[in-house]
């Protein structure tokens, strides 16, 4: 174990460690900005610089190794006079609109001038004005606000294997930009969010649906709905501070009635519905020896990359719309009917963990000839935003249920909201279906947890199914490669965009580490296995709509409703 | 530029092999034979070398070889080096600037004329020096520099 | 690289014809390097093939790369059978017919030669200084430019005729990598590319990393402006760096190797290209070569421009096809380089001193130059000094000596103020410390770097604001952006240097402020750029400002505070007036002016208003009259 004098404390290193990861032990804090944790260290921002002995230069602690003996002095005048310059010299061309920002009060910009004392402007400096690109339905690039920390790159490049942009140009013309600079609309960009999970600054920002959401709350001639994703619950209590983990579920429905939605449904019961569809579009492709293995379709990054990068495997995903989509469509369809209203005055929106979902309410194949299903999609984020500016508070409200008829949910649905949540849901059901019974404990182990690749064999009855349950785009990639170079071994196969599944979806809390999004997963088992009805198929309100309204999962009324289609993009990829 | 203009397939077709590394040279042969690096290439290039689109152009943009756009008939470099600059090169770039009416990396509308300014032609002895279509002129000034791109002008005109 | 061929040996006879030791008919050799091309030798070369004289006496025409003097390009030689070889300089088209037609019908010259070759066995001219007392060359020691000039690059013979691969072929089969590693380390040999590291060290390193696959990369990327030796060293002699790279290919245990060379240099790659495959076909290149069971083969890589890519991570990672963005080390390209694999990166110069360096040895090579930097250092000479050009003086030998004996000094009976050098990365150093020695430590402590040995001079009419305004506008364009530091630094540094060149009518909101605040955030900014950069372009690119800052403080000074360019350089400091007198009202300064201040009737004197002037100097070259006055 190689030992090093921090500021006069002597630490133990791990062999291997980089010099931050050994300070950060020793509960030494040196600020960084384009560290990427778990991605090889680049060295770009230079804010970890340290003072060693010995040493005629600072040397960033991201990428330095820890050799025996080395003495490190973290806060010298001159690395922090170091420090401090580089985050003047970022400010000197950064937009000075921080009221206007939607990273306000939650800016890595912020809180680096704030650490480092910056309390003057001695760096004048000359703006930029670059154009924003607002092209894209879910993710705004504001260029003038980018410190070119390189992590959304890295985001879309290592993490989920879209690159969809790049660094480009060099030396103060560098930028983040697509091939050719064309707007992100047009680019291979699938809308995970992710880059805009890891911008430090207002560079990349969903695109904002509240100010189309309060009009909408505002105008007396519409019925406003609400529905709400599994994910959103469990993760929406960080944004007004507290721990990650807790579950407000009963609360969010009350707020959103507080807020004006006439109706407030659960997307879970979607969810179900969802495994109700796919479940039995699985078994007949079984039976029929469909294009096999089928993936999944809920997440709606995952169906664009297949269409940008994978057109020829676009019959093995699922038709099956997504929750999201499916609830939209009964809300129109079935509950504007049984309430007596029109469906052009319902107006409905989706609280989402997901930026792709603003991408997918306005797809061409949910829009064709038809009203949309879905009329506008907020991010927790934006929630929690729309919950301020109507000064309320989370924890004043008393739980409250949500409406029928789709305020019932099953365990299982509400599973969705965490990788390998369809899996082990859809499991259940097919089980069901297969064998007439149910599962033993109802528990699939091996698609639990956060890990970017679960794979399981799975019995139903004499059926044995290969399942893989895949997060991260990168991952799915790799899968897809696997498949393409002659894999055969799976039949289902369940992928989520985003690392984690929803709940580190690219509408979720910004700055949320590992350890939330593992209390975020567990909050989710906790309330499966705290439900009386655990399955989709045996969720009243599912049997319900389908004796009343839809039939049978796969007729008609479900093909034209709850079913669709995907055609290939071309777009430079 | 004389004959038919290779395509991307028939440049990508004579390297079968795919590593990174062959990048660069594909797009220096890419612009050899067109001109420029256009979209269709970038996605062709991509497609053979298994590279996103996103990464070429941030390659290509990188360094200062590749252009997005043909160049014009008459490709003038003007040289920014060192020697050039302390022998007066600020003042023959204003000059050909105002005379083609072009910044630096723009193509004139008629495609008669491109400019651009590279950072050192490795001919300081010579300085100040312009380049034309490959062409060295050493020890020009404002008014012969114009005078060598008026004679271009004429030389276009006539044929 | 099938079959494999043994090199052969020399018949002496032919190696002295080679060696234009003993010539049977006229030779012309006509200087075609790129500078030469540059001042016309392509329209000489053309009319010296068409003259009847010529093709009378049968005389043989020979393509030579550059001697060095490029400010009397283009040169054209001849050597009379049984006479020395003679040197003309600026020769045009005429001048080439009247000098042959002399020479070749009576064997006179029609004007005096700039010098002559003197050889054994040849008869000397008269009257004709000898090369060697020729004030450029005099004072000049020439091992890695000894050949050029002097042989046709595209001939292997040649280049053996004089000794070529002699030392390839010994080494392979008397010393052992580890043992050339530290005959190197002995004789001092440093890195010529700039930081100047020992290069025998950086191969033990290599030497030393156990690997499947090791490469070395000789790098010819050659980015600095003002500077062209490199171009020079391989478009005259590229045989000799072939050989340098299979010497150190040799030391490291690489049988790969990549020269990484600018695009824009055409004529170096193919003559480079062509040593290349002679090499191969020879036999010096290749498998099992000359028996020894070593291998190597040489690839070339054109850079595609990018400064930052002399940096040896960003030049790897360009070879791989990326973005040439430095990387942090450690590790360092010895022991993890390109495709991964232990790596050295040499500079062309470095290479090329190899041959000479194991041909005299370790002891041999050290006992020229100074106690730290031992052997040559070849400089490109140019900017304001009469005779510009390539230049190759002992480590130790002083500046001096190199911009006025060697260069001629200032023309024009023009002050001499400053010589730059080592490029964006070094810095200017004044007439007071003029006779500081050649070698890497003196140049450091004036605040300049060796560099790759770009030698830009400045006279009294150049601005050290201006030159400092040029190199970081050159710096913060070639940055590769990665770093904060270095990206918004350097930018940060030109936009203090331009507020404080700025028209003090242009000058709005905070400009004041930041002119004022100018040399203090300067020196700040610097001291952080030096200290926190990812890689040694962003270490030493305040060195152009610090340096002027250094020696001619006093012209910020009037920048700053007196508002005015003392040396008249930065125009937007001066004011412009149009002499009535001599105005002939023709309009053109009217039209070109970008503000409307420029008012008159045509065929009236014009007038300049100037409360509206921007001063952007157009109305002055806009004049055919030189009615304008500046002041």
């Amino acid at each position: 174990m190689p030992r090093i004098e921090a500021n006069g404390r002597t630490l133990e290193a791990r062999r291997g460690e980089t010099l931050l990861e050994t300070l950060r032990r020793g509960g030494i804090r040196v600020p960084t900005l384009c560290h990427y944790e778990g991605l090889p260290p680049t060295g770009a921002c230079r804010l970890c610089v340290v003072e060693v002995d010995g040493l005629p230069n600072l040397v960033p602690a991201c990428s330095y190794p820890v050799v025996e003996g080395l003495k490190v002095h973290t806060h010298s005048a001159r690395a922090v006079n170091a420090r401090r310059t580089i985050v003047e010299l970022l400010l000197s061309n950064h937009p000075d609109d921080c009221l206007y920002c939607a990273r306000h009060g939650n800016c890595r910009l912020q809180d680096l001038s704030e650490e480092l004392g910056v309390r003057a402007r001695r760096l004048p400096g000359t703006r930029r004005h670059l154009p924003r690109d607002v092209s894209s339905p879910a993710i705004v690039r504001d260029p003038d606000k980018c410190v070119l920390c390189g992590r959304c790159v890295r985001a879309c490049q290592e993490v989920q294997g879209v690159a969809a942009i790049d660094m480009t140009g060099r030396g103060s013309g560098a930028r983040v930009d697509t091939a050719f600079g064309e707007g992100l609309n047009v680019s291979s960009c699938v809308n995970c969010g992710q880059c805009v999970m890891v911008c430090p600054t207002g560079a990349l920002t969903e695109r904002s649906h509240l100010d189309l959401v309060e009009g909408a709350l505002r105008d007396p001639a519409l019925t406003v709905v609400a529905q709400v994703a599994p994910a959103v619950s469990v993760s929406l209590a960080e944004l007004f501070g507290e721990k990650p983990g807790r579950d407000v579920d009963g609360a969010l429905y009350a707020l959103l009635r507080r807020l004006g939605f006439s109706r407030v449904f659960d997307t879970a019961f979607a969810a179900d519905l969802t495994i109700m569809e796919e479940a039995s579009e699985l078994v007949r492709r079984l039976r029929d020896g469909g294009p096999l293995p089928m993936f999944t379709s809920c997440s709606p990054g995952w169906v664009k990359f297949v269409e940008t990068f994978y057109p020829e495997r676009i019959a093995h995903l699922s038709t099956c719309k997504s929750p999201q989509q499916m609830l939209g469509a009964v809300i129109k369809a079935h509950f504007a009917a049984r309430a007596g209203l029109e469906p052009e005055r319902v107006f409905s929106v989706a609280i989402m963990p997901c930026t792709a979902k603003k991408f997918e309410a306005q797809r061409e194949e949910m829009l064709e000839g038809k009203l949309a299903d879905v009329d506008a999609v907020l991010t927790t984020r934006e929630l929690a935003d729309l919950v301020r500016r109507r000064g309320l508070r989370l924890g004043d409200l008393a739980p409250e249920p949500a409406d029928m008829p789709f305020g019932r949910r099953s365990g299982a649905g509400k599973l969705f909201g965490a990788s390998g949540g369809v899996m082990e849901a859809a499991i259940r059901t097919a089980h069901h279906l297969v064998t007439g019974g149910e599962l033993a404990d109802l528990k699939v182990e091996a698609v639990r947890g956060l890990e970017g690749v679960k794979e399981a064999r799975v019995r139903l009855g004499d059926l044995e199914l290969g399942v893989a349950v895949v997060s991260g785009l990168g991952n799915a990639r790799r899968l897809l490669q696997e498949i393409d170079a002659g894999r055969r071994d799976l039949h289902f196969v369940e992928v989520m965009s985003c690392p984690g599944g929803c709940i580190g979806g690219g509408g979720q809390p910004i700055g949320a580490d590992p350890a939330a999004l593992g209390a975020r997963l567990q909050a989710l088992y906790r309330i499966d296995g705290a439900e009386t009805v655990r399955t989709a198929h045996a969720n009243p309100a599912v049997r319900q709509l389908y004796a009343e309204f839809l039939g049978e999962p796969l007729g008609p009324r479900s093909h034209e409703l709850l079913h669709t289609h995907y055609d290939a993009r071309t777009v430079l990829r | 530029m004389n004959g038919p203009v290779r395509s991307v397939a028939e440049i990508l077709a004579a390297h079968p092999d795919r590593g990174r590394e062959h990048l660069i040279p594909l797009l220096q042969e890419v612009q050899e034979a067109q001109g420029f690096v256009s979209r269709e290439a970038v996605a062709e290039l991509g497609a053979h070398l298994g590279l996103p689109s996103s990464r070429i152009y941030g390659v290509a943009t990188f360094y200062n070889q590749f252009r997005f756009q043909p160049l014009g008939r008459y490709h003038v470099q003007v040289c920014r080096g060192t020697a050039c600059h302390v022998k007066g090169s600020q003042g023959v770039f204003q000059a050909i600037k105002r005379y083609l009416q072009l910044e630096a990396g723009q193509t004139a509308r008629d495609g008669l004329f491109s400019l651009e300014v590279v950072a050192c032609l490795g001919a300081c002895g010579l300085a100040p020096l312009i380049c034309v279509n490959g062409e060295f002129h050493g020890g020009v000034d404002a008014d012969s520099a114009v005078k060598i791109l008026r004679r271009c002008r004429r030389e276009a005109e006539s044929a | 690289m099938t079959s494999r061929t043994i090199p052969t040996a020399l018949d002496p006879a032919r190696a002295r014809e080679l060696r234009r030791e003993a010539v049977d008919v006229p030779v012309i050799l006509i200087g075609t390097g790129t500078c030469g091309l540059g001042a016309g030798a392509g329209a000489v070369l053309e009319a010296v093939r068409t003259l009847p004289a010529v093709q009378r006496r049968g005389a043989r025409i020979v393509e030579v790369g550059c001697i060095g003097l490029c400010a009397l390009e283009p040169m054209l030689d001849v050597q009379l059978p049984g006479r020395a070889r003679l040197c003309f300089g600026r020769v045009d088209p005429g001048k080439a017919r009247t000098v042959l037609d002399a020479m070749l019908g009576e064997g006179a010259w029609p004007e005096l030669p700039l010098f002559q070759f003197p050889a054994d066995g040849l008869q000397a001219w008269d009257g004709v200084p000898a090369i060697g007392d020729h004030p450029f060359f005099a004072p000049q020691t020439r091992l890695v430019l000894r050949n050029c000039g002097l042989i046709d690059p595209r001939s292997l013979d040649e280049y053996r005729a004089r000794g070529g691969y002699e030392q390839w072929l010994r080494v392979l089969a008397q010393m052992t990598p580890a043992e050339l590693c530290a005959e190197v380390e002995r004789s001092g040999l440093r890195g010529r590319g700039g930081g100047g590291f020992p290069a025998g060290r950086k191969w033990r390193f290599a030497q030393e990393t156990a690997a499947e696959r090791k490469f070395l990369v000789c790098n010819a990327d050659e980015g600095d402006p003002g500077a062209f030796m490199d171009r020079a060293v391989i478009e005259g002699d590229p045989h000799r760096l072939v050989e340098g790279m299979a010497i150190a290919a040799y030391a490291i245990g690489a049988s790969r190797a990549y020269v990484y060379i600018r695009a824009e240099y055409p004529l170096a790659i193919a003559n480079l290209s062509v040593a290349l495959d002679q090499a191969r076909q020879a036999g010096y290149l290749g498998r099992d070569i000359a028996g020894s069971g070593v291998d190597l083969d040489v690839v070339v890589k054109k850079g595609a421009g990018a400064f930052v890519c002399g940096e040896e991570t960003a030049l790897i990672l360009s070879i791989e096809g990326r973005r040439g963005m430095p990387r942090p080390r450690p590790p360092f390209p010895a022991v993890s380089g390109l495709f991964g694999c232990p790596t050295v990166i040499n500079n062309v110069e470095t290479l090329a001193n190899l041959p000479e360096l194991v041909r005299i040895g370790a002891d041999g090579f050290a006992a020229l130059g100074t106690a730290g930097s031992k052997g040559t250092k070849v400089f490109a000479l140019s900017g304001k000094v009469a005779r510009t050009g390539l230049v190759e003086v002992e480590m130790g030998t002083s500046l001096a000596d190199v911009v006025h004996a060697v260069g001629g000094g200032v023309p024009g009976g023009k002050r001499f103020k400053a010589v730059q050098i080592g490029g964006p990365s070094g810095g200017c150093i004044p007439a007071a410390h003029l006779d500081t020695p050649v070698d890497y430590e003196s140049l450091k402590e004036l605040g300049a770097m060796m560099g790759s040995g770009g030698l830009v001079v400045m006279d009294e009419d150049n601005c050290m604001v201006d030159v400092a305004k040029f190199f970081m506008d050159f710096i913060q364009r070639e940055s590769c952006g990665k770093c904060i530091p270095c990206r918004e630094g350097t930018r940060h540094m030109l936009e203090i240097l331009q507020a404080i060149t700025r028209h003090p009518r242009s000058e709005h909101g905070h400009m004041a402020l930041e002119r004022f605040q100018g040399v203090v955030n300067l020196e700040d900014l610097a001291g952080v750029i030096k200290d926190a950069s990812l890689c040694g372009l962003g270490m030493t690119a305040p060195n152009p400002v610090l340096s002027t800052l250094r020696w001619f403080r006093d012209e910020y000074e009037a920048h700053i505070f007196g508002r005015r360019c003392p040396a008249g350089v930065c125009t937007e400091l001066l004011s412009y007036r149009i002499d009535a007198a001599l105005c002939n009202g023709c309009s053109r300064c009217l039209r070109e002016c970008p503000v409307d201040a420029i008012v008159g009737e045509p065929r009236r004197p014009h007038t300049i208003i100037q409360e509206r002037c921007v001063a952007c100097g157009n109305c002055v070259t806009a004049c055919h009259r030189d009615a304008v006055l500046v002041s």
